[in-house]
């Protein structure tokens, strides 16, 4: 803040700091050289600052690969071949669920319905290598035989773990939209006339079933969460640790950072069948920043009255917390 | 990081209401909140200080404070706590240099920014980011953006950019620098009389 803090000081430490993820880039990265580069991180405030700020626009530079190899024509007409069967199948499921039963499609490509009631959460290992993992009121189905890795995602949301096979792309479909990977650990998540994708490691492709829009495509690089409505596909970034906060489920915690109560709310009502209801407008946007095993809606009503002092009434299905 | 060790035994912590954060809370609150800001922050900047060499020093300023200080606590207005930032270091400084008076007083006001609108601008449909990337990617010098293309696009290491381009590798680390850091202004500034290079 001195006179020697102006005099190109910004320059020199943005210099450093490209410097640093240069070397992180494109050479060799050693123990040795990320010790030296978080004790250089650490070192002072404009260091961090330099640095966040490169690398948040470095990363969205990532993006650029989908100039490289537009998805090969092939994938594109396996894939139409895939939605129709996809269409018979659904077909199938109708009447199966009608009391009638097989329909010679399900040997052709056999399928395997996983599903969750609310609060539970189950991991699926797959003979690939890969995993899923469902959470709370999730119904998904399973392509079964050599070489078909897909999967459709009914309703709820899933964590990916994908072993990368270039010959065999592992897809995910919900909605109108898929999701292809280019190796990848990623969610996706079901809402009401929206997907929601969030990628947290490697690489990933949204795009939409009709093979016809080149419209809502997206590459997606880690901390891009993807919000695939009708209208097309939106992209916003955000930092890997708030998508691995996101994805505390996984362990059976619901993280908050700086939420709403009204958003605490509605996380916990995914989850258990007491529900909870704010019912005062300013309580509702009081924020907190805590962490709750998914089933704690007691220790968050306790926590409630006691440390936000606010009044919390139980009813039979539900916890009311007003002023 | 924001998850302390003991989450898993189920235990409660609970961190109060816009107390402060984490080092890792804060870079996370900086690239959401705050990076998206910087055309705002360059325009104020701009239109403020004459000495237009010392624009990155200010910028880099005004984040080292605003990030001090949402570590101890987080601010409710980004964009208002931001500008206010800006205004009191500007102000400061031309105290302290008895130089370059601010013109018309450094009001942030007077930019008729609209202090709490919600940052839409940080959503960008995936089309017009590539878009935005491919311009900002031409803006780069012939060899520097080469050097980019082959190491961003067709996942190339240094060494390889090297034997491609045949050139030293040093060169290669030079143009991959450069490049990083114009990436970065333009990116950020996202207008494009905004940034300085250097």
């Amino acid at each position: 803040m001195s006179g020697s803090h102006l005099d190109m000081r910004s320059a020199e430490i943005e210099a450093e700091a490209a410097a640093w993820l240069e070397q992180k880039s494109f050479s060799s990265w050693s123990q040795a050289d990320q010790v030296r580069f978080d004790a250089w991180l650490s070192q002072s405030w404009p260091h961090r600052v330099a640095y966040w700020r490169m690398e948040s626009a470095w990363a969205r530079t990532e993006r650029l690969t989908a100039l490289k190899a537009p998805a090969p024509r092939r994938v594109e007409n396996s894939f139409v071949r895939q939605r129709q069967l996809f269409r018979v199948v659904a077909a199938a499921v109708l009447v199966a669920t009608a009391g009638y039963l097989s329909f010679s499609y399900f040997a052709a490509t056999p399928m395997t319905r996983y599903s969750t009631g609310v609060g539970e959460h189950k991991v699926l290992q797959l003979s690939d290598g890969s995993h899923i993992e469902l959470n709370t009121r999730t119904s998904l189905r399973v392509s079964k035989g050599a070489g078909a890795r897909k999967v459709w995602l009914d309703s709820g949301e899933a964590y990916f773990d994908v072993k990368h096979d270039a010959a065999h792309p592992f897809t995910v479909f919900a909605g109108n939209r898929r999701i292809t990977d280019l190796g990848t650990k990623f969610a996706v998540r079901k809402n009401v006339g929206e997907i929601e994708v969030s990628l947290t490691e490697g690489k990933a492709r949204v795009d939409a079933v009709a093979s016809d829009s080149a419209e809502g495509f997206a590459v997606l690089v880690p901390g891009d969460v993807a919000l695939a409505t009708p209208a097309g596909v939106r992209v916003v970034h955000k930092p890997i640790q708030e998508l691995h906060n996101e994805l505390g489920w996984r362990r059976g915690m619901l993280v908050f950072v700086h939420a709403t109560l009204a958003d605490v709310a509605e996380e916990f009502n995914r989850y258990n069948a007491t529900q909870l209801v704010i019912a005062d407008p300013v309580a509702a946007k009081q924020k907190i920043g805590a962490t709750f095993p998914a089933h704690g809606i007691n220790d968050f009503a306790a926590l409630a009255q006691t440390v936000l002092g606010l009044r919390v009434q139980r009813r039979a299905n539900e916890i009311v917390i007003t002023r | 990081m924001a998850e302390p060790p003991d989450t898993d035994r189920g235990s409660v912590n609970l961190r109060l209401p816009s107390k402060g954060m984490s080092i890792a809370d804060v870079q996370a609150w900086f690239v959401r909140e705050v990076l998206p800001l910087e055309p705002i922050l360059m325009q104020y900047l701009q239109h403020n200080w004459r000495n237009k060499s010392e624009l990155g020093d200010l910028r880099q300023e005004v984040y080292v404070r605003v990030c001090e200080a949402a570590q101890k606590e987080v601010p409710e207005k980004t964009k208002a706590f931001v500008l206010t930032t800006a205004r009191n270091l500007l102000i400061n400084r031309t105290k302290r240099e008895r130089v370059v008076p601010i013109e018309s007083a450094a009001d942030v006001d007077a930019l008729g920014i609209v202090m709490d609108e919600p940052g839409a601008d940080r959503v960008v449909i995936a089309r017009e980011e590539l878009r935005r990337l491919t311009l900002a990617l031409d803006r780069l010098p012939p060899r520097c953006k080469e050097a980019v293309v082959l190491g961003r696009i067709e996942g190339l290491s240094r060494r390889q950019i090297a034997q491609r381009m045949g050139i030293a590798e040093d060169t290669v680390r030079q143009h991959l620098i450069h490049g990083m850091r114009l990436l970065t202004d333009l990116l950020h500034g996202d207008s494009p009389d905004v940034g300085s290079f250097s």
